[in-house]
């Protein structure tokens, strides 16, 4: 155990009672690259939250269990603590200042000095920068992952690759830097850069420099990786030698199976083979959920699941045809064509929208639930209004009795229906949101992440709730979720998308390996074109 | 995360949902209003005097505060450009002098000629505050001082060659404008007025600013009202709901600045006198207190908090007032007073702004 580098030993931890780490062994050995790997959620940030002190584990009452570096226990308060222990990260978002040179951006608050007259007097905040030592360095630095760029360039303007090298090279700068953790660093890079960050990657580890790989690529894992650590809902799966492994092994583990809601199956159903939404070439810029060109059709009286990893572009797909976000492409709706970035049109024509944004989007949290299930009907299709001369007031007569009737329906608990939306449970408020889309009557129904924040008892109302709605009204919905699981017990299909397109559509019954191979975006070896991918990037 | 904390939180959660409810800047203001009454009971200053003059200054700022609500709830913040509206009113208050109006004819159409103009006025105002989202408040404040600058210009240029508001010598508008000269002073005042005990009842304009509130309440229970008010609470979800958030910030705007215009005339007819040139400068914040003060946020107003906080904004600097000169007797600080008070009180009210916003 001794060669071990960094060593996570039986590491727990909790938020408010909520377990997302349970007894986690984890250790990294010189020169080693040690792949980490799992779905969002999984406890992978957590994990590093950890190594690096963040006041995000501090604050909540710190970890169960045991670091330590080179043998030695350790528990830092402040990531400052962290680098001066010489562990480094290298974030998916560049932290790079774009009016500086490299140099001054390796050398951030780690700068050379000689005292001047002014400082002698004011003390060393003023000496002068040493730019000759400064340069040198960052040329050591930047050539020891062989960038042959000028080390007096400005940031701004680099392609997004060197700006990754830029950052590496300013951890590896750091004296004593031993390990470094590598947050899903290829996330944004063309094919070419990422491989060029990867050939990176290994020469330091042969300079014996400890690695965690944090990716959800497999491929890149099984290419650069000597181990590879797999954890599932908070708890390690398994640790293996990349040489005893493959993809479709760390794909199904990944996935693993979870709690199973039972697929409930009834014969009422009608798909029939029309298509009532036709999606074509469809990009969506939704800030971290790129959507970029989508083709789907979509037929009448379906459930289709709309999955894959967060970031990959699953949520833009609803938020662009219903008009939250700007939204370019060919969408026909019941064979007319639908504008698009126009809300109200979007709901005229008869689409339902659940936002997974729920406290942001999806209600007024200081007004009654009989007004958040009333708004869009009365502004978009004019109902439960008077007509008092040349005005519409609220009708609310007609507001309160269809409330109750919601209720009812869906078994919203709430004391009355003047309480605020606020104040109700998660689950409950999602059937208020439920409710304000089912009330416009809408003949397709968009639901974004339903069952998010909502305890598992009620999880299987709401989709209880809306399988029943496919069934009894023939509704059409189109379920975005984070949760295979729900979308495996309800959907007939489930499209996967990855980096803003459709990787593939699986059945539900479809197995654990297939989900897991196709959300990395490595199905079955497949390669991507990579001209198109830069194209993206540039 | 109130809810690690266990028992020992749930009574001051309890007092914090109540003081939630009437918002601490009320509930601070209506003490010290009661405080400056027993002291000016103490010092001998007549009870009914103060009651009446904070019913009647109730009364005459009661419109220009209710200009606030539809600003607000648009999400534009408080109408800080109030100005505009004001210098509308008074343009339809002179214009209507000009044309030899008296009495009630001189008022009914000095709103007449008002409100066409604040509504195009507000109109282009809306616009500029949708080009300036985020900064709505700064801009609108800086925007009204322009106006007025621009105003003192125009108020001198006027052709207007009424002698009842012309200077005596050379040509343009008196600062002043007596209003008892067209029959327009304390006219809605005077309407039913009766007295109990000696407190003064001006009914007419309580009235009027009744009628003017019902209709800004109603207006917000209507289609538009609400999808307006939608708009500034969570703008998200009005956008996500279809809504043409941008055309309902004009249009609520526009709604202030024709508040705004009917509020001066009315305010005008009370105090006797028409102010032109730079009067309306401060106008506005007055009015911001007066609502923050009734419990409005900077994103949420109702008609309950215009017509509490236009009554213990208005009480108590009628009440601070002879209060402190009676104390501080001799000396003659009214005026010094007036400024620390009422700007105190603003000051205070502007800090609380962003009390809604969490």
């Amino acid at each position: 155990m001794s060669d071990s580098l960094l060593q996570f030993r039986n590491i727990s931890k909790s938020f408010y009672g909520n377990s997302v780490l349970a007894n986690i062994n984890f250790d990294v050995k010189e020169g080693e690259i040690h792949a980490l790997i799992g779905e969002n959620g999984a406890g992978k940030s957590t994990l590093m939250n950890i190594l690096f002190g963040m006041p995000v584990i501090t604050s909540t009452g710190g970890y169960e269990g045991d670091v330590l570096i080179d043998g030695e226990k350790i528990s830092f308060r402040s990531p400052h603590e962290a680098m001066y222990a010489g562990i480094g990260m290298v974030h998916q978002e560049f932290m790079l200042i774009p009016g500086y040179t490299i140099t001054e951006n390796i050398k951030i608050n780690r700068e050379i000095t000689t005292p001047n007259p002014v400082s002698r007097i004011f003390g060393k905040r003023l000496e002068t920068l040493d730019m000759a030592s400064m340069n040198a360095d960052a040329r050591k630095a930047l050539d020891k992952l062989d960038m042959n760029i000028e080390e007096f360039t400005q940031v701004a303007g680099l392609p997004v690759g060197h700006m990754q090298f830029v950052e590496i090279a300013r951890e590896i700068d750091k004296t004593g830097i031993k390990i470094l953790v590598f947050d899903e660093p290829t996330a944004v890079l063309t094919e070419t850069e990422a491989q060029n960050l990867l050939a990176a990657v290994k020469r330091l580890a042969a300079k014996g420099i400890g690695i965690v790989f944090i990716s959800h690529r497999l491929d890149e894992i099984i290419s650069v990786a000597d181990r590879v650590t797999i954890l599932r809902d908070g708890e390690l799966v398994v640790t293996k030698d990349i040489k005893d492994t493959n993809a479709v092994e760390i794909a199904a583990l990944m996935i693993g199976r979870k709690v199973a809601i039972d697929r409930v199956q009834s014969e009422g159903r009608k798909v029939s083979d029309e298509v009532v939404l036709g999606i074509r070439d469809l990009h969506v810029g939704m800030p971290g959920e790129m959507v970029r060109g989508i083709d789907l059709d979509i037929r009448k009286g379906e459930i289709v699941g709309i999955g894959g990893l967060a970031g990959q572009g699953k949520l833009g797909i609803a938020n662009g045809i219903m008009g939250t976000y700007p939204a370019r492409g060919e969408v026909v709706f019941n064979g007319k064509p639908m504008t698009l970035n126009a809300p109200h049109a979007a709901m005229a024509s008869g689409m339902g929208f659940v936002s997974e944004d729920r406290k942001g989007v999806g209600l007024l949290l200081n007004e009654s639930i009989e007004l958040n299930i009333a708004f869009t009907a009365m502004q978009v299709g004019n109902r439960f209004l008077k007509q008092r001369g040349p005005f519409l007031f609220q009708d609310d007569e007609g507001i309160r009795k269809h409330a109750l009737k919601m209720i009812q329906n869906l078994d919203i608990r709430c004391e009355s229906p003047l309480q605020h939306a606020g104040s109700l449970s998660g689950g409950n408020q999602q059937k208020v949101c439920v409710a304000r889309a089912l009330t416009q009557d809408p003949v397709f129904l968009f639901v974004s992440e339903p069952t998010r924040g909502i305890d598992i008892g009620a999880k299987k109302l709401i989709l209880d709730l809306l399988l029943k709605l496919n069934e009894e009204e023939g509704m059409t919905i189109v379920m975005t979720s984070s949760e295979l699981a729900e979308l495996r017990s309800i959907c007939d299909r489930i499209v996967i998308v990855c980096e803003g397109r459709v990787e593939g559509v699986l059945p539900p019954d479809a197995s654990d390996a297939d989900f897991g191979l196709m959300m990395s975006g490595s199905r079955g070896g497949k390669k991507e074109d990579s001209p198109e991918r830069s194209a993206d990037h540039g | 995360m109130a809810e690690m904390n266990g028992n020992g939180n749930n009574l001051s959660r309890a007092s914090r949902s109540l003081l939630g409810d009437i918002g601490l800047p009320t509930v601070i203001i209506a003490v010290f209003w009661v405080l400056t009454l027993v002291a000016g009971h103490f010092v001998g200053i007549s009870m009914s005097t103060l009651v009446s003059d904070t019913i009647k200054r109730a009364g005459m700022n009661g419109i220009l505060v209710l200009a606030m609500v539809p600003a607000i709830q648009s999400g534009t913040g408080p109408n800080f450009a109030l100005p505009i509206g004001i210098v509308c009113g008074l343009l339809g208050l002179v214009t209507a002098i000009e044309m030899d109006l008296t009495g009630m004819t001189w008022l009914l159409s000095s709103f007449a000629l008002a409100i066409p103009l604040a509504a195009v006025v507000g109109y282009g105002y809306g616009k500029l505050m949708n080009a300036v989202k985020g900064s709505e408040m700064t801009i609108a404040t800086y925007t009204g001082f322009s106006i007025v600058a621009l105003m003192c210009l125009a108020w001198l240029m006027i052709p207007f060659r009424n002698p009842k508001m012309g200077w005596f010598i050379g040509k343009g508008l008196r600062e002043t404008i007596q209003l008892d000269a067209v029959g327009g002073a304390q006219i809605l005042n005077n309407f039913l007025l009766f007295t109990v005990g000696e407190v003064i009842v001006p009914t007419g304009l309580l009235l009027t600013f009744a009628f003017f509130a019902f209709l800004v309440w109603l207006f917000f229970r209507s289609k538009l009202g609400i999808a307006i008010s939608a708009g500034g609470i969570n703008p998200k979800f009005a956008q996500a709901a279809g809504l043409d958030i941008d055309r309902n910030r004009v249009l609520a705007n526009v709604v202030s600045t024709i508040l705004g215009a009917i509020g001066i005339i009315v305010y005008s007819q009370s105090y006797g006198y028409a102010q032109l040139y730079t009067a309306p400068l401060m106008m506005a914040f007055p009015a911001v207190a007066a609502v923050l003060i009734g419990g409005a946020t900077a994103s949420r107003a109702k008609v309950s908090h215009v017509i509490i906080g236009v009554v213990l904004f208005q009480g108590l600097l009628t009440t601070a007032l002879p209060v402190a000169n009676e104390i501080f007797a001799g000396t003659d600080l009214s005026e010094i007073m007036r400024m620390i008070i009422q700007n105190g009180i603003i000051l205070y009210a502007l800090t609380q702004v962003k009390r809604g916003v969490q």
